[in-house]
């Protein structure tokens, strides 16, 4: 039996409310509110951040990791490998990247189930519009990872793929000029009139496809640009069997689907039907049937838990961010261009945060060293710090640091088991640090210097409780 | 390890500074050329007269040919020397090093920076290719993680740390005010420092050193022919350096309260000189205050206080210029202003003028003491290099 074995979901912990966005420009905006990816945060970084719990739970390296987004950080050189580099993968796995729209997701995804071998997919993206318009407040940010492949002791299948249809047609009802950050769009009512007899025609199928009727599904989840386009889909399945989107995020453009699928596998029950509808240049249904295993298999937090630990961002600092407004720089010089010979030395450190441990003391080297401090000759050994946590020893705020958006953060931590790390800190308010405060780590995109991503890895405060930093 | 040491083997005969600010009218070359020419008049020697030299600077020029095309020294050695802003010491502990050794009868150690031509704030060190993790703060935050880290220590409040680190801003600005060639001459108070904005940490711009423009020089000879260029030389008693091993960044034992390169320096340099008691032994000492927070723990470092104690000993006036250990006459890093490579042998300057008894007289020290004590360091808070010496007026 082959199905989805793991998955894992990143959405930051920034929120615009765009209830706010009037106050700025007169216009636009909403009651809702949409996640933000941080300034150091790119599609890339996001999808190591899903991928992460995804493979944490003794998950065997996958033979394909295949990265979807529309908004790559680079184009004419594969982003995934970086996803691949992070999550320290073997160079037996193909990693590649899946470029286009939220069906290219959905069809990726598919494609996976019906394939062979263990294959992560991951959906990452950002969405940015323009100020004021619709798909500034209704877009969100996120990531969303799911591995697929064969049944086994250690990884066993929650949940397979028992039927698919599709209804490919052409129409534009939105477009993105290559470059440009904001997708453009044609009257909604236009789309609600496209894909009504799409999603009947694919629904169908779909469970035709997979031998039920359309009111034995249990769960469905509707992923489309316009929140009234989803709304107002006719599936046939129950009424209160469609599950609502997450609150507050917004949609997510390519993550969106495995987003949605998360959040149904996240409370699904053994033996339950679910389907997936994704609504993008035609329709694409699939419909999972859950196993036994769904039960003890699931992550540690689910997608909606994650969603729920919340920090505002000032609509200002948004437009900032997402560099529709530039702000004066500090009166510093901009980090140089990352060696690229010079990072391909030590893919294991800035990539995978691999340190050394002196085999003799137990000592840990951030970065590694070849030599130990001391006396002791004993050899190295590598020690992955990555899920490592930590507190803080002491700390300082840098407000005349260059930084893409001052002031810098950063703070002296000690991890629990050994290894010590000066490390600039994200997703915290200035204000809220303290010695002794918990650190985990993750994986973000320094600075951009010449079009290259400086990745490495930041420190971040450990929040298991909801809403914090409102 | 052996530190011998080249006790009372080389004399300082001669010294210039020129003032310290933003010289946006010199170049680099008039600056070299400016300090040399008041540092040869000092010694009544010529460019001739000189056997060697050594050159410093952090990063305003490269190789020996930035010293000797300006002074258009014909058939000389000329060394270039860097270790971050200890630059300045380090050339003048090789030339004394060269002299001593015999290879050469004289030498003269010259620091220069140019560091106002960036159109950046600060100090800005030139982009090494690199791989993109290394850490990018300011100078200012790395020193400001010593402030909490102290106060927690020792059970302080953070406010209270903060006010006697403005205090020593205070101090260094009131002998600053008293210096002729210093970048910042108003004095200025603990408290209106308090009130500022913070910029790194609990520091505020009144926290750090000046950024200025600036070059000071020394001519070295062996002692036994020091008297033939001036009655009053300056022996060197003691020359220390200590390149950190980095292992404050990756050790969970250190504390962010001490500078261990400082420490080991200063404990080499004792040991050089023979000095078992420096409280009572020296007269004066010029410390590497780049931030106010680094002159607290240097006070803990150098042995002048009890751990823990540094910051009431400056509440009580310990290091001001009518204190019993009076610490940056000239004003410091702080009020003299900081170019980087020639900030090491300003140090020494101050250390020249008031064992002379030529320091302005509203600045001069009151005890009659005979030697002093300098340090100069380069690096941050974990990983450093750092330099201490010690120098008389009296050969032992």
């Amino acid at each position: 039996m082959r199905g989805i074995i793991s998955w894992g979901a990143h959405v930051p912990y920034r929120r615009l409310d765009c209830s706010t966005i009037p106050e700025f420009f007169g216009s636009g905006g909403g009651r809702t509110s949409r996640s933000v990816a941080s300034f150091d945060e790119d599609t890339t970084s996001m999808a190591v951040e899903a991928a992460r719990p995804a493979m944490r739970r003794g998950i065997a390296a996958p033979d394909q990791l295949w990265f979807v987004t529309t908004d790559p950080a680079y184009m004419d050189r594969t982003n995934a490998t970086a996803v691949h580099a992070a999550l320290r993968l073997p160079e037996s796995t193909i990693a590649m990247d899946m470029i286009g729209s939220s069906r290219t997701a959905a069809g990726v995804l598919r494609n996976a189930c019906e394939g062979r071998g263990t294959t992560a997919v991951v959906g990452s993206d950002i969405r940015v519009g323009l100020p004021t318009s619709p798909d500034e407040a209704a877009g969100g940010d996120a990531a969303a990872c799911v591995i697929i492949g064969d049944d086994s002791a250690e990884a066993p299948v929650v949940a397979r793929l028992v039927g698919s249809g599709v209804a490919t047609r052409e129409f534009v009802d939105r477009w993105r000029i290559p470059g440009e950050p904001q997708t453009r769009t044609w009257d909604e009512r236009f789309s609600e009139n496209v894909y009504r007899p799409l999603v009947a025609t694919a629904f169908s199928a779909a469970c035709a496809d997979a031998g039920v009727q359309s009111d034995e599904i249990d769960r469905a989840a509707v992923s489309c640009w316009s929140a009234r386009v989803a709304k107002r889909a006719k599936l046939g399945a129950p009424d209160g069997a469609t599950v609502p989107p997450l609150e507050g995020v917004g949609w997510t453009g390519a993550a969106d689907p495995m987003l949605l699928l998360q959040v149904m596998l996240d409370h699904a029950q053994p033996d339950e039907l679910l389907a997936l509808v994704v609504m993008a240049d035609g329709v694409d249904v699939q419909i999972y049937r859950t196993t036994d295993a769904i039960v003890t298999n699931r992550p540690l937090r689910s997608v909606a838990e994650q969603a729920a630990i919340t920090g505002d961002v000032p609509y200002a600092k948004f437009l900032s961010w997402r560099g529709l407004i530039a702000k004066d720089p500090p009166r510093r010089p901009m980090p140089a261009r990352t060696s690229a010979v010079a990072a391909a030395r030590v893919t294991d450190w800035k990539f995978g945060l691999v340190g050394s441990q002196d085999s003799g003391t137990g000592d840990v080297y951030l970065p590694p060293s070849r030599r130990s401090i001391g006396e002791s000759e004993a050899a190295m050994v590598e020690i992955p710090m990555a899920d490592a946590e930590g507190t803080i020893v002491t700390f300082t705020v840098d407000k005349l640091a260059w930084s893409p958006s001052p002031p810098i953060v950063f703070a002296v931590v000690d991890f629990d088991g050994g290894g010590r790390m000066p490390i600039e800190l994200t997703d915290v308010d200035p204000d809220d640090v303290s010695i002794g405060d918990r650190i985990e780590l993750t994986f973000r995109c320094l600075s951009e210097t010449d079009g290259i991503a400086n990745y490495f890895w930041k420190g971040r405060p450990v929040r298991r409780e909801q809403h914090h930093g409102e | 390890m052996a530190s011998n040491g080249i006790r009372d083997k080389v004399a300082i005969v001669g010294m210039g500074v020129i003032p310290f600010k933003e010289h946006w009218d010199k170049s680099l070359d008039d600056m070299i050329i400016d300090a040399a020419d008041i540092t040869f008049a000092s010694a009544g020697m010529t460019r001739e007269d000189v056997d060697a030299y050594w050159f410093g600077t952090s990063q305003s020029a490269a190789s020996g040919l930035a010293l000797s095309v300006p002074l258009r020294l014909t058939g000389k050695p000329v060394t270039r020397v860097e270790n971050y802003c200890a630059t300045g010491s380090e050339s003048l502990r090789q030339a004394c090093y060269a002299v001593a050794s015999g290879a050469y009868d004289s030498a003269m150690a010259l620091g220069v920076e140019k560091t106002k031509d960036s159109g950046y704030a600060g100090l800005n060190a030139f982009p090494i290719p690199a791989d993109g993790t290394k850490r990018s703060l300011t100078a200012a935050a790395t020193y400001a993680l010593m402030l909490p880290a102290y106060a927690q220590k020792y059970g302080l409040d953070e406010d209270e740390v903060r006010f006697a680190i403005a205090r020593i801003a205070q101090k260094n600005h009131f002998n600053g005010a008293r210096n002729p060639l210093a970048q910042f001459r108003r004095e200025t108070s603990a408290e209106s420092i308090c009130n500022m904005a913070a910029v790194a940490g609990r520091l505020s711009v009144f926290d750090c050193a000046g950024v200025a423009d600036g070059a000071a020089a020394a001519i070295v000879v062996r002692a036994e022919d020091a008297h033939r260029y001036t009655d009053t030389p300056i022996y060197v008693k003691a020359l220390s350096m200590v390149s950190g091993n980095g292992g404050g960044l990756i050790d969970p034992e250190f504390s962010f309260t001490t500078m261990p390169e400082c420490v080991m320096a200063a404990e080499d340099a004792y040991r050089q000189a023979g000095i078992t008691d420096p409280l009572a032994e020296l007269a004066m000492a010029e410390v590497h205050d780049c931030f106010t927070i680094t002159e607290l723990i240097l006070m803990e470092d150098l042995g002048f206080a009890p751990r823990g104690t540094a910051w009431q000993e400056v509440m009580n006036g310990t290091y001001n210029l009518d204190g019993s250990m009076p610490v940056n006459t000239d004003g410091g890093l702080k009020a003299f202003g900081h170019p980087v490579g020639a900030s090491g042998l300003r140090m020494h300057f101050e250390a020249w003028l008031q064992l002379r008894g030529e320091a302005p007289e509203d600045r001069r020290i009151a005890n009659d003491r005979s030697k002093a004590l300098i340090h100069n360091l380069g690096g941050y808070p974990g990983e450093m290099v750092s330099f201490v010496s010690i120098v008389g007026r009296e050969l032992d």
